[in-house]
């Protein structure tokens, strides 16, 4: 049961989303313990990129706040303590892995020391001289990863982190990214694979730009007599549709 | 895992070296913009050197190929940094370096800054081939030549980074080359002086970039001394320049909506 201890890292208080004249988050809250990992789980088109882009800065909100650590989303002061990747790849594919990588941590104000720790950590040492468009997509992807992970950040927001990757990979970036929560990075990771819901510590369940719960799977599953997170959520679209 | 403090700053050449690094693996766009506009030039000394002098008068190459100096840079450099900047916009990596410390000006200033040197270069390599292989003289300084040809291809990039606000998809970006650097070459004063054009025209080339680069370039063809009329036409280049790089940088908010 996260979600109701201590001070909260990531507030995310009533934020309402329009973009064009489509409204797509309709006034969602929700609260993010510092060291947790907390899921992002929901259809695609419900609007989980459109928060994650709001949380990250990128995305003009028209009310309600998002405060990290206390501090409104996108100030400047925030930018160096928040990692995030997109859903698509948005690293350079024509030059290197270290490259990429090694401007990433310069932008952050980092060493070229921790980019070569992290690519190494991200288990791509192997590759460091390659380029990112002779990987294959799973390889990418971590550099993607590496990318946000070389500033160090508080907070760590990733879009469809494992989308496309086979399953070794998929439980070693899970296994690291339980590491990171542990030496207290909070992060906030988004999939449509509701099974994912079982490596967070909390789950967030979007539907049409709304939450239908924030809790542990566990206390999903026994709240809704069902035994899998994706049952879990059936069970909370028919009961908010009732 | 909190940054040290300090650690907050964007390493200022952070995006600069990143520049440089793409380029090195993309030798086809650094051959349309040091090799192209070479064998363009060359290609037109070919086609006119058959061509007699008018009695009197100068071979036309010999003011039509100092000319190109202000034709060919801008319009290069237009299409390559349009194209490269509108791809930084699509593939997602501007929304993320923009959630990063730099800073957009830092930003626009290190695409300017690497696609300059390059002018530089280029310039070098078409001031060098006209007043030398080609045997084209001038009469004023050769250094002026030179720097207008920098400044015309500065204002390529400045406008191309610009341009790439307007466009969706690479092949839109293409397409602004006609519209945007067409009209400049035909109303500059290749073909026809600008006196000799119809007043409408004649009062809109003298607003445009290309034709203040070429009047430099007319002028240095037959004048030993640089015209302060050139001089100003020279800063004004520079001028449009940075404020199409000022303009290019308030088109990439972090936050869109």
């Amino acid at each position: 049961m996260a979600p109701s201890v201590g001070e909260a890292f990531l507030d995310v208080r009533d934020l309402v989303v329009r973009r064009g004249e489509n409204e797509v988050l309709h006034g969602v809250s929700c609260a993010l313990q510092p060291g947790s990992v907390t899921g992002l789980m929901g259809p695609s088109g419900c609007g989980k990129s459109t928060l994650i882009r709001s949380i990250v800065g990128a995305q003009r909100i028209t009310s309600g706040s998002i405060t990290i650590d206390g501090v409104p989303a996108g100030s400047p002061q925030l930018r160096h303590r928040v990692g995030y990747t997109s859903q698509g790849l948005s690293i350079y594919p024509d030059v290197g892995v270290r490259d990429n990588v090694g401007y990433f941590a310069r932008l952050a104000g980092a060493s070229l020391q921790r980019a070569d720790a992290i690519i190494e950590r991200v288990g791509l040492a192997d590759h460091a001289g390659h380029k990112v468009s002779r990987l294959s997509g799973g390889q990418a992807n971590r550099v993607s990863l590496a990318c946000a992970l070389v500033g160090s950040p508080d907070l760590l927001v990733l879009d469809e982190p494992t989308v496309g990757l086979d399953p070794l990979t998929r439980e070693s970036l899970w296994e690291l990214f339980a590491e990171l929560a542990s030496s207290g990075v909070t992060l906030l990771v988004s999939s449509h694979v509701m099974d994912e819901a079982n490596r967070c510590d909390s789950v967030l369940f979007m539907r049409d730009g709304r939450f239908l719960a924030h809790e542990s799977v566990a206390a999903l599953q026994a709240q809704t007599g069902t035994t899998s997170p994706e049952g879990a959520f059936l069970a909370l679209v028919r009961e908010s549709v009732a | 895992m909190s940054a040290a403090p300090g650690a907050a700053r964007s390493h200022p050449f952070a995006t600069l070296i990143r520049i440089v690094r793409q380029l090195r693996h993309d030798p086809r766009t650094v051959g349309l913009v040091l090799v192209v506009p070479a064998l363009l030039l060359t290609l037109l000394y070919f086609v006119f050197s058959n061509v007699p002098a008018p009695p009197g008068g100068k071979a036309p190459f010999d003011s039509i190929g100092p000319i190109m100096l202000a034709v060919l840079p801008m319009m290069l450099m237009f299409i390559v940094t349009s194209v490269v900047m509108l791809r930084e916009r699509t593939t997602g990596t501007l929304e993320r370096v923009l959630t990063t410390p730099i800073s957009r000006w830092n930003l626009i200033a290190s695409y300017a800054a690497v696609f300059g040197l390059l002018a530089v270069l280029q310039a070098l390599i078409l001031g060098g081939l006209v007043l030398g292989p080609m045997g084209v003289t001038i009469q004023g300084p050769w250094a002026v030549l030179m720097l207008v040809a920098v400044l015309d291809a500065v204002f390529g990039v400045a406008f191309g980074l610009l341009a790439s606000a307007f466009a969706r998809t690479e092949f839109q970006a293409v397409q602004f080359m006609p519209l945007f650097v067409g009209p400049q070459i035909f109303l500059c004063g290749l073909f026809v002086p600008g006196e000799q054009m119809p007043r409408v025209l004649e009062a809109i080339a003298e607003w445009l970039p290309m034709t203040w680069a070429a009047d430099v370039v007319t002028d240095l063809l037959s004048h030993a001394e640089v015209s302060s009329a050139s001089w100003w036409h020279l800063a004004a280049l520079g001028a449009a320049a940075i404020a199409a790089l000022v303009m290019a940088s308030a088109t990439m908010p972090r936050a869109t909506t």
